[in-house]
């Protein structure tokens, strides 16, 4: 059918075509306070171009009238605002993108929303923009959310801010308060490195400055906005930066092909280029870069690719390929900016899951240097992040990443972090540079291994980690397995949580944090015991599943035993062998497991004890057996 | 330099098709047969290229498409060698369920939405791509490209992950799954410049064609087939019409229109005051009834 479909394409089309093809696209987002009028500005920008179809005019006439806040006009936030809920409380909620161009630019406008609970939106629309719109209602100045928002922006890279001093009609067109404001703004973005900064007064509702000059303000002799976003100058790629294509998949059709599919992060590459792979620092030469309208013999960034090289590398999703003159860095520990998106606070210490484009590795954050206060942007001490706010930090990773630092690359310099339960991106990061010590710090490669230890102790090491409530009988079952094992001739050591807070956790609270740190430093000895060949006991609340989960990670597979000491709540308060809970129930304890501090109870344990008509030598006996049948 | 519009879009698809490849464990394609599928096939065949399609399509079939849809559908398949898995919901086929014995909303919601988590569970797939795109309608503008859903297939607006770059959380939990859309930044035209630049093939409904229409709450509609009953005062005109958009049959309007080739229609499109969404009966039925439908699972 469709070779005549396809005839007859007039010249005059194929020339308007190609001509549309080449508009170079801008993509902006449109941010601050609640109630400053972003949708109603984009609502408006569309309406003005042209760009909205009869239709959905007509729909918005009949949505104006009966959720519209514009009284008999036409309420141009509902164009944007397509979600019920927020058209019932008339807010934005998530980020609605739209599309458009003009004679000279093609648009792709992100409108965010403005409340502070939903900044993680108002960031996921920033991460792509090359410029923003910060809105700013003139009877109100700047507020904290305008701050805010003028912050995340820069930390996301974004270049350009237009200023739009809104609803300017109803300080009867004040050229004194535009100036203010405009001047106000410019003082505390010194520091932002935004290279433009264009104060543009306007009346979203009115139309006053949006697409043509306003007859109101005879002082303003600026661009209007349409004509400002037409015009500012959008730096190109730079295709002189080093090659980076980050892996995405190894395409392998048949035995003669391999090739590896990803899109182009940075510069260009060509057939014979020399590249390096960064994890493992092999390097090879490009064979042929191979896409399906056929091979090419360069490509630059934005493309995707496939690169099929000249030796037989070893390369994998997760890898960088780069360019073997300038490469990645390739670290498992940084330093990054991190925002934080979950109710849920960020724990130094516990284990997350980090996701660059394409890798994928479990990670904590070993320390957080600083919070950034957002009012005036200073750095404060802070022991974790909550909802919203953002900080500095040291990441440690697994394994090693490859990566370039964020200002020199949006998209091989970012992450984001992922609740290992719920699977929630919890915040998100943008890498500043490696941390020495990781490069400096290598492993010491010792001749005498975990293996020769055990094999001299006849046993296989393991660590047996008992978690449960405080009274459970933790400590009780430790004491009478580890005599069991010890009449075995076995060699054994009881890390018991109490006794390890007297000396090595001496500097550890009982806060949420702190609980994540003293775990991780149990782990990482029992680790060492096992190491050396020796058979762990650990006794401690452990409360949180993040935690048993990272210390179950750094042991090989089988060498960790979750073992759920499991007394009911009631039967340890009823025991509470130490006083502690009539303490923490006077409110005399603060962070009481169990009281005033949750217990996540293990799902998958190895061994599952119910204690309650169960001696701690039957106890201690079952465990012993599970290890004699390993 | 930068790329072409085009270009850019395509790339940024070819990485969201690799991306699912790479991370979900059993993905799927949804296959309308309409304009955007058949670009989203096109899409997939090159992000894979020189190897097949490492998953199979879906179609989910309401027994009211139009004819030459099928046709379509069945002849894509065979010169493709596509993996085609077609799913009829059979509590529907056995209830007898229709657009006009039924009424649209009964029947989107059984041979549809229904159909669909059917077919999902039935063979377990965790990442369903789809070709929605963000400009269709107000509450799509919304939608993330990786959409998250919970087990039971449904969509939580008020609580969409973050998505951050093109750094996407593919992450799903067992029972949960992604829909995935790699051409949400398309618009309408863009599709057909696509179709137009890469000679993409596509269904005839959408060429104008003397085609046998009734009209019908100031819609008109094709019969198809003798299923749909003529009432008094109606009458089959034979009018040269065309499809913006393709569905079941009694539920689609047609538009006058004498574009007879990819051509005609982008000069049409380049002209056009109305969206394609004008010519579906479903979503006028209430206002936000497209993200009700999505809540319940729809695409």
């Amino acid at each position: 059918m469709n070779a005549l479909a396809f005839a007859a394409t007039s010249d005059a089309l194929k020339e308007y075509l190609a001509e549309q093809e080449q508009k170079p696209l801008l993509r902006f987002i449109t941010c601050g306070s609640v109630d400053d009028g972003k949708s109603t500005l984009i609502g408006r920008l569309l309406y003005d171009t042209k760009l909205i179809f009869d239709d959905q005019l007509e729909a918005l006439e009949r949505d104006s009238v009966r959720h519209g806040n514009a009284g008999d006009a036409i309420d141009f936030s509902l164009l944007l605002d397509g979600l019920e809920a927020e058209r019932e409380q008339g807010i934005t909620i998530d980020v609605a993108y739209r599309y458009f161009a003009t004679s000279e630019r093609r648009f792709i406008v992100a409108d965010t929303p403005g409340h502070e609970e939903y900044t993680r939106n108002m960031a996921t629309g920033a991460s792509t923009a090359d410029l923003a719109i910060l809105l700013v209602d003139s009877r109100q100045g700047i507020l904290q959310q305008t701050r805010r928002h003028a912050y995340i922006a820069s930390l996301l890279g974004i270049r350009h801010i237009v200023l739009a001093v809104n609803k300017i009609d109803l300080v009867d067109y004040d050229e004194t308060v535009f100036e203010t404001i405009a001047n106000d703004f410019r003082f505390f973005t010194l520091d932002f490195g935004f290279q433009t900064i264009t104060p543009i007064p306007i009346s979203a509702r009115y139309g006053d400055n949006v697409t043509i000059a306003s007859q109101n303000m005879p002082w303003y002799q600026g661009p209007s906005l349409l004509g400002h976003l037409e015009t500012v100058p959008i730096a190109d790629a730079d295709l002189n930066r080093p090659f980076r294509l980050p892996v995405q998949l190894v395409i392998r059709p048949h035995l003669d092909f391999r090739g590896f599919a990803g899109q182009i992060a940075a510069g260009r590459v060509s057939v014979g280029d020399r590249i390096a792979v960064t994890k493992s620092g092999h390097t090879s030469t490009v064979r042929s870069i191979v896409t399906a309208d056929g091979n090419l013999k360069s490509a630059v960034q934005g493309q995707a690719v496939t690169l099929v090289l000249d030796d037989e590398v070893d390369v994998s999703r997760g890898d960088l390929l780069a360019a073997a003159e300038d490469r990645p860095q390739l670290a498992d520990q940084f330093m990054a900016h991190l925002v934080w998106f979950s109710s849920e606070p960020m724990m130094p210490g516990r284990s997350y899951v980090l996701r660059t484009e394409v890798d994928s590795v479990p990670a904590t954050i070993t320390a957080l240097k600083y919070q950034v206060d957002i009012n005036n942007f200073s750095h404060e001490a802070s022991k974790s992040l909550h909802m919203n706010e953002i900080g500095v930090c040291n990441i440690s990773t697994q394994s090693p990443i490859a990566f370039d630092s964020y200002k020199d690359n949006r998209t091989t310099g970012n992450f984001v972090l992922i609740d290992r339960f719920t699977n929630a991106t919890v915040g998100a990061g943008m890498i500043d540079h490696p941390l020495r010590r990781a490069t400096n710090i290598q492993w010491q490669a010792l001749d005498i291994n975990k293996e020769a230890r055990a094999a001299l102790k006849h046993q296989r090491p393991a660590v047996l980690w008992l978690t449960g409530y405080s009274g459970a009988g933790k400590s009780t079952i430790a004491n009478t397995l580890e005599k069991l094992l010890h009449a075995q001739g076995k060699h054994t050591y009881v890390l018991d949580g109490d006794n390890v807070r007297h000396g090595l956790n001496r500097d550890l609270g009982f806060t949420a944090e702190d609980r994540v740190e003293n775990i991780r430093r149990m782990a990482e000895v029992a680790k060492l015991m096992t190491q050396a060949g020796l058979i762990v006991i650990v006794s401690a609340i452990s409360p949180f599943r993040s935690e048993r989960l990272m210390a179950r990670d750094l042991f090989e597979e089988g060498d960790f035993i979750e073992i759920f000491v499991d007394t009911p709540l009631s039967e340890c308060t009823k025991r509470d062998p130490k006083g502690l809970y009539k303490k923490a129930m006077a409110g005399e304890l603060q962070n009481f497991t169990g009281i005033s501090s949750p217990y996540e109870e293990p799902e998958n344990a190895e061994i599952h004890l119910r204690t309650v008509d169960h001696s701690p030598d039957e106890l201690a006996l079952r465990i012993a057996q599970y290890l004699a049948e390993r | 330099m930068s790329l072409a519009h085009l270009q850019r879009l395509e790339a940024e698809a070819i990485h969201i098709f690799r991306e699912v490849a790479a991370t979900a464990s059993k993905p799927v394609m949804l296959y309308s047969i309409g304009k955007d599928s058949s670009v989203l096939l096109h899409l997939a065949r090159k992000a894979f290229f020189p190897a097949k399609l490492p998953f199979p399509l879906l179609h989910v079939d309401t027994t009211w498409k139009f004819r030459e849809m099928i046709d379509f559908r069945d002849r894509t398949a065979k010169e493709l060698e596509l993996d085609l898995i077609v799913h009829i919901n059979p509590d529907g086929v056995e209830q007898n369920i229709g657009p006009i014995s039924h009424g649209s909303s009964f029947h989107t919601h059984m041979m549809k939405t229904v159909a669909l988590r059917q077919a999902l569970d039935k063979y377990g797939f965790d990442a369903a791509f789809g070709g929605a795109r963000r400009d269709e309608e107000k509450s799509r503008a919304k939608e993330r490209i990786f959409s998250f859903r919970n087990a039971q297939h449904s969509w939580d607006p008020k609580n969409q992950r973050p998505e951050m770059w093109k750094t996407y959380n593919t992450r799903v939990a067992p029972g949960e799954s992604m829909r995935v859309f790699p051409l949400s930044n398309w618009t309408e035209l863009d599709i057909w410049q696509y179709i137009l630049k890469e000679e993409i093939p596509i269904v005839p409904l959408y060429f104008a064609a003397t085609r046998p229409v009734i009209q019908r709450d100031g819609m008109l509609i094709m019969r198809d087939d003798e299923r749909m009953p003529v009432a008094d005062g109606e009458a089959v005109e034979e009018r040269l019409v065309r499809f913006r958009t393709l569905g079941c049959y009694p539920l689609t309007g047609a538009i006058e229109s004498d574009a007879a080739t990819v051509p005609d229609i982008v000069r049409e499109m380049l002209t056009a005051r109305t969206s394609e969404r004008q010519g579906r009966l479903i979503d006028k039925d209430e206002a936000g009834s497209m993200e009700k439908k999505k809540r319940e699972g729809y695409f």
